[in-house]
């Protein structure tokens, strides 16, 4: 890095640095002012379920959209008064896909290499050696419309690095992939970040994706409510997730409830709670719960306990109550066109 | 799934270092590039795409040999000997490069559902660039139909003459690049192609009609005139005619009645001023388009 402006971007070590930033849209408060930061090098990971406010943090940091309120710099520069400086030091991969499936890889990466202004005679051996990262050299000649989603995945990822940006954003960059194509990304993914020495901000709503990260936050109605390394949360979390499956689930609540002082919820069709020590619990709990057991897990903390333990529910519920409030509301909506 | 690792490098480049670009700032130049990039985009799908243009191509032939050939027999007297299809081959050179434009200006909505069209927003390069380079690429790529479309002048007694050839190239150009202008200018703010195609049905056929590109403009009800004087393509469609009968051997007569010229009020308006009111428009749509662009977000 030869630039004049590395002084800016490398005062404070931090890439990111975010402070009451919020964003409304109407009256709906998308993001209530968060504040964060993240290293230089480090890979930093929004956590959330879908509409908790994740790419709309991430289109303000990424100059798409205006702040409402409260300011940011990434690589140095301010998000609204120098848009350009953050546009030319940073790479996007968008949640939905942005490429031309009608031009080849090559063609696809030219094109942002030129748009971006790279020195002409490196275009070349940067695209090659990002292809090659990404494992789609050999096919590089091919039309996009050929790829199969993952490979897809990978060539935005590369064409995110084409230019050789200090941050990444990764809005959701597993969506909609299978598990095995997912693991394979995060392992692109991990290895670019040691041999490119950039840093990552990603979001994601896949708890297990969360666990690739260096640092999360979580989120949650536009507010973060935890930011941490994800061993350090689930440490925090303290105790074990017991879940146990009744026939009569309401009556095993109030149970743990009377005998055990223990607060228990239904969660995807079984009873959970949280206690420490789980596993010398569950003789105890068998003896005295006084309902019948039919079956019965013990697990360490996993960030899905973190987030229940932060928000009180679980993400997928957050999700569903979310989907099911849409619906509501498009009910709402037609029943109320009909009536007119 | 291969994985390349430091000790696995790369068989074309052993264990490379790392490339290190810079993105610079924002100049003349990088501006420049950006608008050569999205004008060789245009290019490049339209040379992938044969089937794209076949297909472009039949409508105006329907024009030209179906419905010139087919009308040839009723119109014969009117005509003074000259064949239709002759006669109209000035307009359909016109019709060409409009639909072809007006598709290619679409190419901003696809890209906008499909999503590329963000990946262009985001780079750090002018909004202007991005649409000046759509216009030109659509420009080009409407001006190369229309070559194919010229290139059958001898099928309908029109000589192939340098003078012509150059002349109908440059208005070609000039149609096609104020063409795609009005169509980006109008993609800017469609977010669904099938209401481009709509909107395009709309436009684009009463111009077409009105234009006077399959019957003189001269001698029209009141009304018609009015609307063949507003509408744009009039101002193509003329010059080219004017053109293309300067190197036809006919008698005056039919020269009279089939090449008359627009006037203003009386004035006959010299093709020159005719081709800088198509620039101009060219010009100004061009203007309403970066302008609409830039304010997106």
């Amino acid at each position: 890095m030869s630039q004049g402006s590395m002084s800016t971007a490398s005062t404070n070590g931090s890439a990111i640095t975010v402070n009451g930033l919020a964003k409304s849209f109407g009256d709906v408060q998308a993001v209530r002012g968060v504040d964060f930061e993240v290293a230089v090098g480090e890979v930093f990971g929004f956590l959330g379920p879908n509409g908790a406010g994740k790419s709309t943090t991430i289109n303000m940091l990424c100059t798409l959209l205006r702040p409402t309120a409260g300011s940011a710099t990434v690589a140095g520069y301010d998000v609204v008064q120098e848009r350009d400086d953050v546009r030319r030091h940073i790479g996007l991969v968008f949640q939905d896909p942005t490429l031309d499936s009608y031009l080849t890889g090559t063609q696809n990466l030219r094109m942002h290499a030129e748009l971006y202004g790279v020195e002409r005679e490196l275009v070349a051996p940067r695209m090659e050696q990002v292809l090659t990262m990404v494992g789609l050299w050999e096919r590089k000649d091919s039309p996009v419309g050929t790829y199969s989603g993952g490979m897809r995945r990978r060539l935005e990822i590369a064409r995110g690095l084409m230019h050789s940006p200090r941050v990444l954003f990764l809005d959701e960059p597993t969506i909609g992939l299978d598990p095995q194509t997912r693991r394979s990304i995060w392992t692109y993914i991990r290895e670019l970040k040691e041999r490119e020495e950039i840093t990552i901000f990603m979001t994601t709503h896949y708890m297990d994706e969360a666990e690739w990260c260096d640092r999360i936050a979580i989120m949650d109605h536009g507010d973060i409510v935890a930011l941490d390394a994800p061993e350090t949360l689930k440490e925090r979390v303290g105790t074990d997730r017991v879940t146990i499956h009744t026939d009569d689930n309401e009556t095993a609540i109030a149970a743990l409830s009377d005998r055990f002082g223990l607060e228990a919820r239904v969660s995807e069709g079984a009873v959970t709670f949280g206690v420490s020590s789980g596993e010398e619990f569950v003789p105890r709990l068998f003896a005295e719960l006084g309902v019948p057991i039919r079956a019965v897990s013990v697990s360490r903390p996993t960030l899905d306990d973190v987030f229940m333990s932060y928000t009180g529910t679980t993400i997928r519920d957050a999700e569903e109550d979310m989907a099911v409030n849409r619906s509501r509301q498009m009910m709402r909506v037609m029943h109320g066109g009909g009536r007119r | 799934m291969s994985v390349t690792t430091e000790t696995e490098p790369a068989p074309a480049r052993p264990s490379s270092p790392i490339v290190r670009v810079h993105v610079p700032q924002r100049s003349f130049g990088s501006e420049l590039r950006a608008i050569k990039i999205v004008w060789r985009r245009e290019l490049i799908r339209f040379i992938n795409d044969p089937l794209r243009v076949a297909t472009s191509l039949v409508q105006p032939l329907l024009f030209l040999f179906v419905l010139g050939s087919g009308l040839q027999r009723l119109s014969s007297a009117g005509t003074h000997g000259v064949s239709l299809r002759t006669f109209i081959f000035p307009g359909i050179l016109c019709i060409t490069v409009m639909f072809i434009a007006m598709f290619s200006a679409a190419s901003i909505v696809w890209d906008r559902e499909f999503g590329f069209l963000r990946e262009m927003m985001v780079a750090p390069v002018r909004r202007s660039s991005i649409v000046i380079g759509k216009c030109l690429g659509g420009a080009t790529v409407a001006s190369a139909q229309g070559v194919i479309v010229l290139a059958l002048a001898g099928t309908v007694h029109v000589p192939y003459d340098p003078v012509l050839i150059i002349g109908v190239l440059g208005l070609q150009l000039l149609l096609a690049f104020t063409i795609t202008a009005f169509g980006v200018m109008i993609a800017i703010r469609i977010k669904q192609m099938q209401s481009f195609m709509g909107v395009m049905q709309m436009i684009v056929m009463p111009m077409f009609f009105i234009s006077g590109a399959l019957f003189p403009a001269s001698g029209l009800p009141g009304w018609l005139e009015v609307l063949n004087r507003i509408d744009p393509l009039t101002y193509a469609v003329d010059p080219m005619r004017r053109l293309v009968f300067s190197h036809l051997n006919v008698n005056p007569l039919a020269r009279h009645a089939l090449d008359p010229g627009i006037t203003w009020w009386g004035w006959h308006v010299p093709a020159g001023i005719e081709a800088l009111v198509i620039a101009l428009l060219g010009l100004l749509m061009l203007g309403i388009a970066i302008w609409e662009f830039s304010r997106t977000e």
